[in-house]
């Protein structure tokens, strides 16, 4: 059976793929945040997974709003990314692990996760950028790819209660998946921001600090907070830690924090990186 | 059936059924900024580029006042806006300057203070 090698969250700021881009990953302003990837690039290297399970928020590439799925799943071939309207490099497209998306489509529905499956899907930054930072060598990322996307632009959003039940089913569907595969699981997003209104800006450093925390000592913390009280605690977007939450509930049981970097600002945004490695 | 309790967070409009209904037409024009030919269209004829998503007046306002706090109360959301300031060379801590009313400097010191 396929097994889960461990959980990769992340933010996954537009401005990262510019600072890539740039080569500014030694500047001052970003440097406390690219130093965080070497670690995960040598255990990446060690555990050496083949399959990437992606959980991520569409920001308007592949989602508008004439149809908005509340929880999608890619089962695609390949992958590609595109414009986002700013003009940041493209990534080169990535593969699809069919055979991973059919079974979890398959398993999700089952346990009466009404998804969407999606046989085209273009990916934005929130999924190519995080795989970027993990896999930075020139060229095509070198693992297999599944994508799980979460609705975030409309309400209703899904509870992140839900959202934590989902991730559980996703760690019990790979782990039944007939396959000797090595899976990490990334959640992409977060932490505390907003980028609209008159409170944007808006930043909780107490609350990221505790949320993350949460992930390793208590991780059903979050799902005490209504989608609306995650807003107020963390900014209209800073409720993309629902993507932390449900990559994290994929491993059942105890995890350890084999990397834990918080930093702000990036751009408009707290950034978080942890690397979660399952205990049992 | 009861109306579905509305929760109000200060200087925040919530995405909801209300906005998504109400912003239509313009987060409509906005989505198809991601094509650099559609960019490149609304920048040659503003006005017949918005015509072709039957912008209401309010939109129609709020697009020519490059006002993000308009454009949100003609129901703009935020993903979707993002690509139209991205045609004027803005970016999100311009947008956050614009909507708090300071300088973009005075913007990023607000950032920086968040991490004390
Ligand atoms: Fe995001």
């Amino acid at each position: 059976m396929a097994k889960i090698v461990g959980s990769i969250v992340t933010s996954h700021v537009p401005a990262i793929g510019r600072a890539i881009a740039g080569n500014l990953q030694n500047e001052p302003y970003w440097k406390p945040f690219f130093d965080a990837f070497p670690p995960i690039h040598r255990w990446l290297d060690e555990v050496k997974p083949d399959v990437a399970v992606v959980v991520y928020n569409d920001h308007g590439l592949n989602f508008f709003l004439d149809k908005m799925p509340t929880f999608s799943v890619g089962a695609a071939p390949q992958y590609h990314n595109a414009d986002e309207g700013w003009g940041i490099p493209t990534l080169p497209p990535f593969t699809g692990e069919t055979e991973l998306s059919w079974h979890l489509i398959n398993q999700l529905v089952n346990k009466e996760f009404d998804l969407t499956s999606c046989q085209e899907m273009l990916v934005d930054h929130a999924f190519t950028l995080p795989l970027k930072l993990l896999w930075p060598q020139e060229g095509a990322c070198p693992i297999k790819v599944v994508p799980v996307c979460i609705n975030t632009v409309q309400f209703p959003i899904p509870s992140a209660s839900r959202c934590y039940k989902l991730g559980e089913a996703i760690g019990e569907a790979i782990s039944a998946w007939d396959s000797d595969a090595r899976v990490v699981v990334i959640g992409t997003g977060g932490l505390s921001h907003q980028l609209d209104g008159e409170r944007a800006g808006f930043i909780n450093k107490p609350f990221d600090l505790q949320f993350m925390q949460s992930l390793v000592d208590n991780p059903k913390w979050a799902t005490q907070y209504t989608v609306e009280q995650l807003v107020e605690h963390t900014g209209s977007q800073g409720i993309e830690l629902l993507m932390w939450l449900a990559a994290r509930a994929t491993i059942k049981g105890e995890v350890r924090a084999l990397q834990n970097t918080y930093h702000l600002p990036i751009s408009n945004t707290a950034a978080g990186v942890m690397l979660l490695e399952p205990l049992a | 059936m009861a109306e579905q309790q509305r929760v109000s967070i200060p200087g925040t409009t919530l995405f909801d059924d209300i906005q998504a209904q109400k912003g239509y037409a313009l987060n409509k024009m906005c989505f198809s900024f991601n094509d650099k030919a559609n960019r490149d269209a609304f920048k040659a004829d503003e006005a017949a580029y918005c015509a072709r998503f039957g912008l209401n007046p309010a939109q129609l306002a709020a697009v020519q006042s490059r006002n993000v706090l308009q454009l949100i109360a003609a129901g703009g959301n935020v993903y979707y806006l993002a690509k139209f300031a991205g045609i004027f060379g803005l970016d999100v801590q311009d947008i956050g300057a614009q909507q708090t009313g300071m300088s973009k400097d005075e913007f990023k010191q607000k950032l920086l203070n968040a991490g004390q």
